[in-house]
């Protein structure tokens, strides 16, 4: 019996030796290992035995089968890696090949892009967002925002007006929002309103269509030095740490009193003059560059919106505005207000 | 407004350079544009000479061979003016020097002679039109033309190669002021000498208007003439002055220099002085020829409607009834505070001048300068309002100068017709509103300094002030808070103003949830791999036509503008697709190969009863600003809800050597919509319509939770054509229908791990025109509560099937959220769907 163990190893062993693949390899281990196979007989049929036989074959029988679990094992690992090489092999492609197109990716414009920065600048300082209609109402574009009729003012931006009703015009400016937030909030009130606005005007830094974002703080005892505060904190998130605001008086109808507001020009640090001593380009040497207006409510506007909360005796603060094309034109180098409504999909996607 | 440094400095010289004082100035208050300069850009090259011989050119009639003494020795010029000649001490530019316009001198050589420089005349030094010929500059200084100003040497007779930037106002700054609307007293340059005395504190001169000229003419004024005023609230003062003896003549070259150097041309001494003293008060004047005026009769009237009449820039105009006219007895002779007419002009011929200084009333002014586009010098100040006080203080300088200039006689008197002026403006200044306001503390003491020095006076009373304000701003500071802007930018925010955050408590910053949405539907379309576009409020009133909607369609008849600055923007848009579409079509121009874009904007539709505004608003809630829901107690005059609108031409994903390239099909950009709706957690469907600019047949409806949300499909091959397109497909949606029905953040949790599904495959025979929607539909109510899902995953249309059939394949997930199916459920479920099938003529696949 032991020599028959013996036949069976060194037969398996051979083949084993022999087997050119994996799937060979499986068959014989079925072959001498499987549950049908020989030395499985064998040693399944040990009990059988005479006692004194029982140990020798079992240990012969034991040892051949595990001396064969190691060859098989061995050899798979080696036809193995060899077969894995050669599917490998088969596998190469041509690496010099253009990757496949990805589905491409969309470009948020950038004036939604820059409207939005300022949302979430104006958010964190404590302000809502709110919403007018662009087509609106003479009352809300200039009446209520103290420019009476026949106002110069009035005439300071050129107005499209609705053909239907000469009462009813396309909106100068976002400022309208204003009055409307407050007829429908009592004080205190801090919103911005960013959104499309109409003058009739058109060149490089005039678009007959354009977007602003209006601002917009009042409570109690909110004063010129807060807006300096907030022009400051919103002028640096914009346009990075180191930027300051200033404001110069100026005079709008609905804001008293009023200012134009700068930030330090960004370029040239303020200085107005650039590394190699050349004169700013961006600021024009000047240190700062325009961004908008703003100033106190005027009394007269918030006597429009008296009987809800606002007695200007009790509440004040203060507005600002901006043009968002500007900051962009600004921030990016855009030389023309045109292109923003251009849509060029090449300049579209230069901003992602 | 052009302020001459030096004319300035006449009556406050801040001791400071023009550059400085620019800055100073914008930052209290007055813009100042740019600093340019009174002629040559730079007083560099130009010099005294004495001309020592001048001798006619060997080759030219015209020309004289100079000799000048420039200082640094003896030079040769040609010169061509006939009035030169040896003795005379003239201005002569050397060769680098630049002229006004920027010509550069040069050596030159003039029908061979050559010459090394040239000699000036007054024009050629941008001091006005001056004498003929070159100017002729006097020896002894007290006798000049040019009276001696700031910083120039004012004694000495004129050494040759002195400076000419000593003796004539040359390459002087000029300070170009943008006055704020609200500063009429900053269109005088003494208003604006009083702004410097206020911020620099520098000494200001008396007021030019201290002093009158002696009445030495013969009578008295009404002798000469008489005024009415018909309209006294349009005119609410009316003066004029008589003179006699007048000498029309050009003004001398100092009075030229200046009106040249602020911007206005010279024209005769009376018109000159005229406009000089408009410039140096701010109020404007007008003279007219006394002898042209019958009787010397003037009327103030209210023009009849139509009426006309030729003004001095030799335009004819015409009237409505709100003009106002200054007429005689034979009809209109100017247009109040606008512009005079012909008939009476100043002419050489002038001998007496009846001279007119009025008050207008701004508005009227303002409203008939616009009806006309007619603008003038007077007219720009005239429409801010004017106090009638400033009359008297034209008149009297006006006066002097005509008296001393023209040679005229003032006839004593003055006709002065005068509704009520106003009494001068007292306010109460509240120390403690000053801090309050500005955030800033002001000692008393500095803001009675500010005040007084702009004019007002300011009486001490406790912590309060107690302000009169001065005629020159009594318009525009009328309260309080006008005082506390005065004694802030006087005080300088630049340099004084902390910087604060508002201490208001109970403020919580947000955007709302429908904001919010519309972010991530706009940042869905990005991701989709649609770029987003902003595309125009307006368009062509021809848009609904190439778009093929009808006439009585509401999007044929948006909101039109009454003033457009073109046609093809004259109308709002009513559609996304139309700018969609002109994008497109200027991309595709410019060699794109493929468009997908997208933009989240409004759209204008009319309201009222036909309107779409009362019908769709009616049925939705909640209605935000997204919807045309405005925040305000008035309504929005029109209808402006927001959408979503998208475009695609060409593939969604370029060509490769992998395929694809398949340009974008309704499914295609269905999908993206579908995209969208997912992320914003809305179910949508879609049923056929018929919409003019869609492929009949390849369009929908798109509805939200039961409500028409907008449109999808194809576009129309004509509409294409209409663009230079080959196709298109585009979808455009009403965003707050869509947010209506979001569930996006509201989600509840579905357990869906701790049993297993079981999923089959079902697929379906049935009639052509059965949608694969209805399908779906009735399979998910024939499944009951355990099929979770059902989702179409093939189509099959062939011969097998026979004519009228197709096959659709659905993938069934049944799932119970408290046990694993039994197969014998499962089996039940799917026998009642089969049933339910064939009531629409469906059967299984065998």
């Amino acid at each position: 019996m032991l020599e028959r163990i013996e036949e069976i190893r060194v037969e398996a062993a051979a083949a084993i030796e022999a087997a050119a693949g994996t799937a060979e390899l499986e068959e014989l281990r079925v072959r001498y290992l499987g549950r049908k196979a020989e030395l499985t007989t064998i040693l399944r049929g040990i009990a059988e035995l005479p006692t004194e036989e029982r140990g020798k074959v079992g240990g012969g029988a034991n040892k051949a089968r595990k001396a064969l679990e190691e060859m098989l094992e061995s050899r798979a690992q080696t036809l193995d890696a060899g077969e894995l090489e050669s599917r490998l092999a088969s596998d190469r492609v041509d690496v010099t090949l253009p990757g496949a197109p990805p589905r491409p990716l969309g470009h948020t414009h950038l004036i939604t892009r820059t409207t939005r920065q300022i949302e979430d600048v104006m958010v964190g300082l404590g302000y809502r967002v709110m919403e007018g209609p662009e087509v609106e109402h003479d009352y809300y574009n200039f009446t209520a925002l103290n420019h009476p009729p026949g106002h110069p003012a009035r005439m300071l931006q050129d107005t499209f007006y609705v053909q239907s009703d000469p009462e009813v015009l396309l909106r100068t400016h976002t400022s309208p929002v204003q009055t409307r937030s407050m007829e429908a909030q009592p004080p205190p009130i801090f919103m911005i309103a960013p959104g499309k606005v109409y003058r009739r005007d058109s060149d490089a830094t005039h678009s007959p269509m354009f977007h602003q974002v209006e601002g917009l703080a009042i409570g109690e005892g909110v004063t010129l030095a807060d807006l300096q505060g907030t022009l400051d904190e919103m002028l640096r998130a914009i346009f990075g740490g180191a930027r300051k605001a200033r404001m110069r008086p100026h005079f709008f109808p609905f804001t008293e009193p009023s200012v134009e507001f700068d930030v330090s020009c960004f370029q040239c640090e303020g200085s107005g003059a650039l590394a190699d001593g050349e004169r700013c380009n961006l600021c024009k040497g000047i240190g700062w560059i325009e961004v908008g207006g703003a100033g106190m409510v005027d009394p007269n506007v918030l006597g429009f919106v008296e009987s809800n909360g606002y007695d200007p005796e009790r509440v004040q603060g203060f507005a600002f505005g901006m043009g968002v094309e500007r900051i962009a034109m600004l921030r990016h180098g855009v030389p023309d207000l045109r292109r923003f409504f251009d849509n060029d999909v090449r300049v579209l996607e230069q901003f992602s | 407004m052009r302020v001459p440094y030096s004319w300035l400095r006449e009556y406050c010289d801040p001791g400071i350079g023009s550059g400085e004082l620019a800055e100073r100035l914008a930052m209290t208050g007055t813009e100042v544009e740019r600093v340019g300069t009174i002629g040559p850009p730079s007083a560099e090259g130009f010099v005294v000479g004495k001309v020592l011989s001048a001798e006619p050119h060997p080759n030219a009639d015209r020309l004289r061979v100079c000799t000048v003494d420039t200082g640094d020795g003896q030079r040769t010029i040609v010169c061509g003016a006939p009035n030169v000649a040896a003795g005379q001490t003239v201005p002569v530019a050397l060769p680098g020097a630049t002229l006004p316009g920027g010509h550069k001198i040069g050596m030159a050589k003039l029908r061979g002679v050559e010459s090394a420089g040239m000699i000036c005349a007054a024009s050629e030094l941008g001091l006005g039109e001056g004498p003929e010929g070159i100017l002729v500059l006097d020896d002894d200084r007290s006798g000049a033309p040019y009276p001696p100003y700031e910083g120039t040497k004012r004694t000495g007779s004129l050494v040759p190669g002195t400076p000419l930037a000593e003796v004539l106002p040359i390459a002087e700054p000029v300070l170009e002021l943008e006055v704020t609307p609200n500063r009429v007293d900053c269109f005088g340059v003494y208003g604006v000498a009083r702004e410097v005395h206020a911020i620099s504190a520098a000494p200001l001169a008396p007021e030019p208007w201290a002093e009158d000229a002696p009445a030495e003419g013969g009578g008295e004024v009404g002798d000469y003439a008489s005024v009415a005023v018909e309209v006294p609230d349009l005119c609410p003062r009316f003066t004029a002055r008589v003179f006699t003896d007048v000498a029309i003549a050009a003004s001398p070259a100092w009075l030229q220099a200046r009106l040249t150097a602020a911007g206005q041309r010279p024209i005769n001494n009376v018109v000159d002085i005229t406009n000089y003293v408009m410039l140096l008060t701010a109020q404007p004047l007008h003279a007219f020829d006394l002898d042209k005026v019958p009787g010397g009769a003037l009327t103030v009237r209210a023009a009849s409607e139509g009426e006309k009449m030729k003004t001095l820039d030799d335009v004819e105009r015409t009237f409505d009834a709100e003009t106002v006219l200054v007429c005689d007895s034979n009809g209109p002779s100017g247009i109040a505070g606008i512009m005079g007419g012909q008939v009476s002009e100043v002419s050489e011929q002038t001998t007496s001048v009846l001279l007119e200084v009025a008050t207008w009333n701004g508005t009227n002014i303002l409203r008939t300068s616009r009806m006309l586009s007619l603008r003038s010098e007077a007219s720009s100040r005239f429409e801010k309002q004017l106090h009638p006080e400033l009359c008297m203080r034209a008149q009297r300088i006006a006066s002097k100068l005509i008296v001393e200039l023209c040679g005229a006689r003032l006839v004593p008197g003055t006709i002065d017709v005068a509704a009520e002026i106003p009494e001068p403006r007292q306010l109460t200044l509240r120390g403690e509103r000053v801090e309050g306001l500005l955030g800033m503390v002001i000692e008393q003491a500095d803001q009675v300094a500010y005040l007084e020095r702009l004019g007002f006076a300011a009486k001490p009373s406790g912590n309060d002030l107690e302000v009169t304000v001065p005629a020159d701003r009594h318009y525009d500071v009328t309260r309080e808070v006008d005082l506390i802007e005065e004694v802030g930018r006087v005080h300088g925010l630049d340099q004084h103003l902390p910087s604060t955050l508002p201490a208001v408590a109970g403020r919580v910053g947000g955007l709302t949830r429908e904001q919010r949405l519309r972010r991530r539907a706009e940042d869905t379309m990005r991701d989709l791999g649609f770029d987003e576009v902003v595309g125009w409020s307006f368009t062509d009133p021809g848009e609904p036509g190439r778009l093929r909607i009808p006439a009585d369609d509401p999007r044929a008849n948006g909101v039109v503008l009454s003033n457009p600055l073109s046609e093809d923007q004259s109308v709002m848009r009513t559609t996304l697709l139309g700018s969609l579409l002109d994008i497109a079509q200027r991309n595709l121009a410019r060699g794109a190969d493929r468009i997908s874009i997208f933009e989240s904007g409004r759209v204008y539709l009319p309201s009222g009863p036909t309107g779409l505004k009362t019908e769709d608003m009616s049925v939705l809630s909640p209605v935000g600003p997204l919807f045309g829901g405005f925040a305000g107690d008035r309504e929005a005059p029109e209808f402006e809800p927001h959408r979503i609108g998208s475009l695609a031409v060409g593939p969604l994903v370029a060509k490769s050597w992998r395929g694809g390239g398949e340009p974008a099909d309704f499914f295609a950009l269905k999908g993206g919509l579908e995209g969208l709706a997912g992320q914003l957690g809305v179910e949508l469907s879609a049923d056929s319509i018929e919409e003019p600019f869609l492929h009949p047949g390849r369009s929908a409806q798109v509805n939200v939770a039961g409500q028409p949300a907008g449109w999808i499909g194809e576009l129309h091959p004509l509409v294409c054509r209409a663009w230079d397109l080959e196709a298109a497909v585009a979808f455009e949606i009403d965003l707050a229908v869509l947010l209506a029905a979001s569930q996006a953040g509201e989600e509840t949790f579905e357990d869906v791990t701790t049993f297993p599904a079981v999923y089959q495959d079902l697929a379906v025979v049935v009639p052509t025109e059965v949608a694969a929607a209805r399908l779906r539909e009735t399979v998910l109510a024939a499944g009951g509560d355990l099929l979770y899902a059902a989702e179409v995953f093939d189509l099959y249309e062939g011969e097998q099937l026979g004519e009228g059939k197709k096959s659709l394949a659905l993938r069934l997930e049944f799932r119970a959220a408290d046990r694993t199916l039994t197969d014998e459920e499962v089996v039940a479920q799917r026998a009642a769907i089969e049933a339910e099938l064939t009531k629409i003529g469906g059967s299984l696949r065998g």
